[in-house]
């Protein structure tokens, strides 16, 4: 196995792991080519198993022939492992530093792994594109399924088959793609079924300094409006970086070319800033001062929670435009596959019911992050504790997970799923056994095989013992709109995910777990009462049988 | 009334603060004991009410095009914003208000009005619902350590304090007296507290008037005896719960604090809780942020750090922590004080107390936890809330801070309290709303002089017939949770103290979470209660035909055996379990639909079962069960049955958006 070169030590003794809450435990540190296992060999200790590739950074020092790692995990949790012996410590540090940075995707433990469960549904073919767009046309004769990106040619970072309007032919598309960012021509993202208002997503207009046009451009976007009706175009750049876009050979959508459009800017930061953003709030929730003004101060200064804000708002806007205003928009940033989709994705929560549902809620994944182009493997190749500060690396996702947490908290009984559902999805978007999150589109996700190679995530959360456990017990089906607040007051930290680690969640577990039992023992009775009134109807009418001859 | 210059006027606006619709046109009335707007609005008519006393500060604004801004802050939050069309108008109502606002004699406030409709019998039935002596029994007193002790009998030692107080049996009405005379405000050491499980306790007096020099005798032996009364430690801890620098400063003055070197055993400790002025401009500042309108997430948690509410906050639960530690861990007992032991002395004990005995953490505890270290060891709530005219640098929101400690401990052990965050809210309105005469006065004395409990009706009583509005359904007496100590991390977790929303916006409900949790599983507890009593009917009569029906098959042999899939429906009962109509009823409970489908599971919801039962709050119709906020807003109602606020606010949220 070529693994086996990276392992230095595979095996070492008498390794003390210490991690918060939990007491000290002493055991054999096991390194394979995918996991770091550390096992007390006693039968009523967990076992640690902690993948490679959800390893951020590692720290080490030595106090004497005591070494000591620290492992810092992608999920923001720090571990310490204290190992004798300083050539054993060194050993281990470089084979799990090795390890954890592997470059070749197809080394990554999904092309291993091999599940312990039956599949029931293979979560690969859970979400075709035909299926959903068939939730479509019974509402509307409009749209069309187009295949024009059949072999990636038109666009790289789209997947086959795209949803477009039907008076627009595939020879346009092609056109279109030309004049926009990374060929990202505007394609269907959300029907609004109550009104016929539509959720479009593009990359931005190449229109560069001179103002450039695309006739095709024009007319497909126009295509989407109903006679007499104006659109709106977010774009999620401010004005000013929008505008600076434009030597660079992008810009956006000029309102004397697109007469019936009237364009909003709102400004959703990108890449780098929202990295450091997150890498200051983790740094701040692991700060173990005892000043209070510090840890707000250091809050304030993440500008996470300004983030969260911002983009909450222009999803609400968005949501509000077309729910409110009757009005069709067209979704774009820069590339169109970060905070547009941030954009689509949390309007389509707040106006779809269905998006609210577990189910639903897969597929707004599948839809609107992965076959919509939303490149993980480069946002989601670091996390908050890693210096190499990659341009690529953005806590996009996690930033929209939060987004749904901060609706979900408002709205506690809209969502079918619950706060561990969304925390599964960031742990493995960042690292995983499966293969649903790999690549950075379906281009290479085609090359990868992974269909073939790897196991869907979807296939193992959506089997009955995975689901009972992201299932929100107050869920009942909502089919309102729903509008949340955005205010500071209205907007928390994200304990579940950011203090994790940091606080016991013991008395809250133990409130969740009392409230499944005060809603199942409700259930239970429920039938049990049922099943009595049947019996006692019967017995009645029996009674009355008996009587009457 | 001979204050109200104008008792009504027409065409004046309330301003909605949070969303830029319009304001609502009204009439706004001037009564005796509220300020009343109502909106012209035929559908809805709805009413704003203020109690005068709640009225904190009235503003008159420069008169504008649109007439003249008025705008009034309320101490239990609330934010009025009036534009009234004529200056005059205003100006009468401004005056009126202030002088109605700032009464002087206790006869004009509300308690003495307020009549709920109960006789002479359940008026004195509702004072008698929390009783003192009780609780000391409950804690195991009198026993061999501490005995009742009858030397403030007329308030002879002691004005502010209670006329019944547990001291150290070895501590003589000469040590006591000895012991006062050397204390401020004679405010000597008292039990506050027993922890029976290890005769441990926590005691609470003022500072010592003990100067750069000054020692006494009786005060050394008092602190002896009270050591004595815990056979299990050698030492107590005194905890002044002052910054170091302020009880320094108090020495020139001749107070000061306890000299390790002159009293025998003792390990004296500073806390480091501010004073009340610093905490009614920390709240003053953190209200701004508060009143900003669409803030920036920069602003407001700027404003918040700025402020430094949630650092005094946490100072006093550290203090409490500590004490409940103490006590509970090291079995030493406490002696706390403050300068006169009144303000910080009693928000510590209290939340010490409440740490560490559970009763306190169920309703009836917590009133009584009240009632011990608040209202009858004189915290002085006349002058402290501001309920008569008096000096604006005695206002402090001492008992504030103290409840939202509560609170920030229910966030964090959710099944530990029986009470939820309603009970708190209204506890809140009441400590400044007058309309019961428990937080009246600045002591026992005062209260009994002035009469008051023949004279006004008793808020426990109030809070203990409603009581199921108040139940936390996550709270079960047999829980871990709820047992014991509530033991806190001992790591600083400063993450863990957050910006109580629900209290100081609650009146923008518009920024609270749509859905109530609590307010679910309470619908859920009550229906699974009213499917136990429908069980146990069920197999009654069940039990009783079959007995008959086994007298008949034994006469008639099998004749015919019964189809288990007879196709009867369970008609006759459903009566008693007919669905609602939940799209017409939101008031009362919005998400919780009749079930999926399935007839037979509808909720047996009563429509009044979650209103507020309070009834000054809920004839603040935003207040407690409004119809909109509750409801996830649909504006316009879609394939499924509009919310009844639907289009009633069509332009609310856009301006959230688009200013932002």
């Amino acid at each position: 196995m070529e693994f086996a070169e990276l392992i230095k030590t595979p095996r070492v003794d008498n390794v003390v792991l210490h991690r918060p809450f939990y007491p000290a435990v002493e055991g054999t540190l096991c390194l394979t080519g995918h996991h770091l296992i550390l096992s007390s060999r006693q039968d009523n200790t967990e076992e640690l198993w902690l993948l490679h590739s959800n390893i951020d950074a590692i720290d080490k020092r030595f106090v004497g022939p005591l070494g000591t790692i620290i492992i810092k995990c992608k999920d923001f949790r720090i571990i310490q492992l204290d190992i004798p012996g300083m050539e054993e410590c060194l050993n281990i540090a470089s084979s799990i530093e090795a390890l954890s940075t592997l470059d070749s995707i197809t080394l990554m433990y999904p092309f291993f792994y091999r599940p312990m469960f039956e599949v029931i549904e293979d979560g690969w073919h859970s979400f075709l594109p035909e299926q959903e767009f068939e939730l479509y046309s019974s509402a509307t004769s409009e749209w069309r399924l187009s295949y024009v990106n059949k072999e990636f040619a038109v666009c790289p970072s789209y997947p086959p088959i795209v949803i477009v309007p039907k008076s627009i032919d595939d020879e346009a598309l092609r056109k279109v793609a030309t004049f926009r960012h990374g060929g990202r021509f505007p394609v269907l993202s959300y029907y609004h079924k109550k009104n016929g208002m539509v959720i479009m997503r593009s990359g931005q207009p190449l229109t560069g300094t001179n103002g450039r046009r695309c006739k095709e451009d024009e007319k497909l976007i126009n295509a989407t409006l109903r006679a007499g009706k104006r659109g709106y175009i977010i774009d999620t750049r401010s004005l000013n970086v929008a505008q600076q876009a434009r030597a660079k050979g992008g810009g956006f959508e000029q309102e004397a070319h697109y007469p019936q459009w009237r364009r909003i800017h709102k400004s959703i930061e990108r890449y780098h800033i929202l990295q450091e953003s997150l890498i200051k709030l983790v740094e701040a929730c692991n700060d173990q001062t005892h000043n209070m003004d510090r840890w707000l101060s250091k809050l304030e200064a993440s500008n996470w929670l300004t983030h969260i804000k911002e983009i909450l708002t222009t999803a609400c806007l968005a949501a509000q435009c077309i729910d409110r205003e009757g009005a069709s928009i067209l979704i774009h940033g820069t590339e169109g596959t970060d905070s547009t989709l941030q954009v689509t994705s949390l309007a389509q929560i707040i106006l779809e019911p269905r998006s609210r549902t577990i189910r639903g809620f897969e597929a707004l994944i599948e839809r609107e992050w992965l076959q919509a182009g939303h490149p993980f493997q480069q946002r989601c190749a670091q996390s908050a504790y890693c210096n190499s500060k990659q341009k690529w690396e953005s806590p996009v996702f996690l930033l929209f997970l939060d987004c749904v947490w901060q609706i979900l908290r408002q709205f506690p009984c809209s969502f079918e799923f619950n706060e561990n559902f969304l925390i599964m999805l960031f742990e493995h978007a960042y690292a995983s056994q499966f293969g649903t999150f790999l690549g950075n589109n379906e281009s290479e996700r085609c090359k990868l095989k992974l269909q073939q190679k790897t196991m869907s995530l979807w296939s193992w959360v959506n089997r009955p013992s995975e689901l009972s456990k992201f299932t929100n017990p107050l869920f009942e089906a909502n089919n309102l709109v729903i509008w949340p607040s955005v205010a500071p007051q209205s907007l928390q930290l994200w304990e579940g995910i950011f203090l994790r680690w940091n606080r016991s969640s013991k008395y809250l577990d133990e409130a969740y777990e009392e409230m499944v039992n005060i809603i199942e023992y409700n259930k239970e009775l429920q039938a049990k009462v049922n099943i009595l009134r049947r019996q006692l109807a019967e017995l009645e009418t029996e009674d009355e049988m008996q009587e009457s001859p | 009334m001979e204050h109200i210059r104008t008792p009504k006027v027409e065409n004046v606006r309330l301003v909605d603060r949070i969303s830029s619709k319009k304001a609502a046109l009204g009439t706004l009335y001037l009564t005796a004991t509220h300020v009343i707007f109502v909106e012209n609005a035929p559908d809805t008519r709805k009413e704003t009410w203020i109690l005068h006393s709640q009225i904190s500060t009235i503003e008159k604004q420069a008169t504008a095009a649109t007439g003249c801004p008025l705008l009034i802050r309320c101490k239990n939050f609330q934010l009025l914003q009036l534009i009234i069309p004529q200056e005059r108008d205003c100006h009468d109502v401004y005056i009126s208000l202030i002088r109605l606002a700032r009464p002087v004699k206790y006869e004009e406030l509300y308690c003495f009005s307020f009549n709920p409709k109960l006789d002479k019998e359940e008026r004195e039935q509702g004072w008698m619902l929390i009783d003192l002596s009780e609780e000391y029994k409950r804690m195991g007193l009198p026993n061999n350590f501490w005995q009742l002790s009858d030397v403030n009998r007329d308030y002879r030692v002691c004005d502010s304090y209670p006329t019944e107080l547990y001291v150290p049996k070895s501590a003589t009405a000469h040590i006591i007296v000895g012991s006062s005379k050397f204390r401020s405000r004679r405010r000597f050491p008292a039990l506050s507290y027993y922890y029976r499980d290890n005769h441990a306790s926590i005691c609470r007096s003022s500072q010592p008037l003990s100067g750069f020099s000054a020692r006494c005798l009786e005060d050394e032996q008092m602190l002896q005896a009270i050591r004595k009364a815990n056979p299990g430690s050698d030492f107590i801890y005194v905890v002044d719960t002052r910054p170091k620098l302020n009880a320094m400063a108090n020495r020139a003055a001749g107070k000061g604090y306890e000299n390790e070197d002159n009293y025998s055993n003792i390990k004296f400790q500073f806390i480091g809780i501010e004073n009340i002025h610093v905490m009614r401009n920390s709240l003053q500042k953190m209200l701004e942020v508060c009143e900003l309108k669409s803030p920036s997430m920069s602003d407001f948690l700027w404003g918040l750090e700025n402020s430094g509410w949630l650092r005094h906050i946490k100072a006093i639960m550290d203090a409490g922590i500590f004490i409940a530690k103490a006590v509970s861990e090291e079995g030493v007992s406490v002696l706390v004080h403050c300068s006169d032991g009144w303000d910080r002395t009693a928000q510590v004990c209290s939340v010490a107390s409440l740490l560490l005995d559970p009763h306190y953490r169920t309703l009836k505890g917590f009133m009584v936890l009240i009632e011990k270290d608040w209202i009858s060891f004189g915290h002085k709530f006349n002058h402290r809330y501001g309920n008569l005219d008096g000096d604006p640098k005695e206002i402090s929101p001492v008992i504030d801070q103290f409840i939202e400690c509560v609170w920030q401990l229910m966030e964090q052990f959710p099944c530990a309290f029986e009470f939820n965050e309603r009970f708190l809210i209204h506890i809140q309105h009441h400590i400044y709303s007058c309309q019961f005469g428990n937080f009246l006065c600045n002591s026992q004395k005062e209260r009994q002089e002035l009469k008051i409990q023949e004279r006004t009706y008793s808020l426990w009583a109030h809070l203990w017939k409603n009581r199921a509005d108040y139940m936390n359904p996550l709270f079960r007496d047999d829980h871990s949770q709820t047992r014991g100590t509530l033991r806190l991390p001992t790591t600083p977790c400063n993450f863990l103290y957050k910006f109580w929303s629900g209290m100081y916006n609650r009146f923008e409900k518009g920024l609270q979470p749509r859905q109530s949790v609590t307010d679910y599983l309470m619908a859920v507890k009550e229906e699974t209660q009213q499917l136990e009593e429908e069980r146990e009917a069920l197999e009654e009569r069940l039990e009783k035909i079959q007995k008959v029906q086994l007298n008949h098959t034994k006469v008639k042999a099998k004749q015919s055996e019964p189809s288990k899939h007879s196709g009867f429906s369970t008609s006759d009962n459903s009566t008693a379990n007919t669905p609602q109509d939940y799209s017409g009823n939101m008031k009362s409970f919005p998400s919780r639909s009749p079930s999926q489908g399935d007839e037979d599971s509808a909720l047996i919801l009563t429509q009044d079962n979650l209103k507020s039962s309070d009834p000054d709050l809920s004839a603040n119709s935003d207040q407690e069960s409004g119809v909109e906020d509750l409801s996830c807003r649909s504006p316009s109602g879609g394939e499924c049955a509009p919310s009844e606020d639907s289009g009633k606010d069509r332009d609310s949220d856009e301006a959230v958006f688009l200013t932002a």
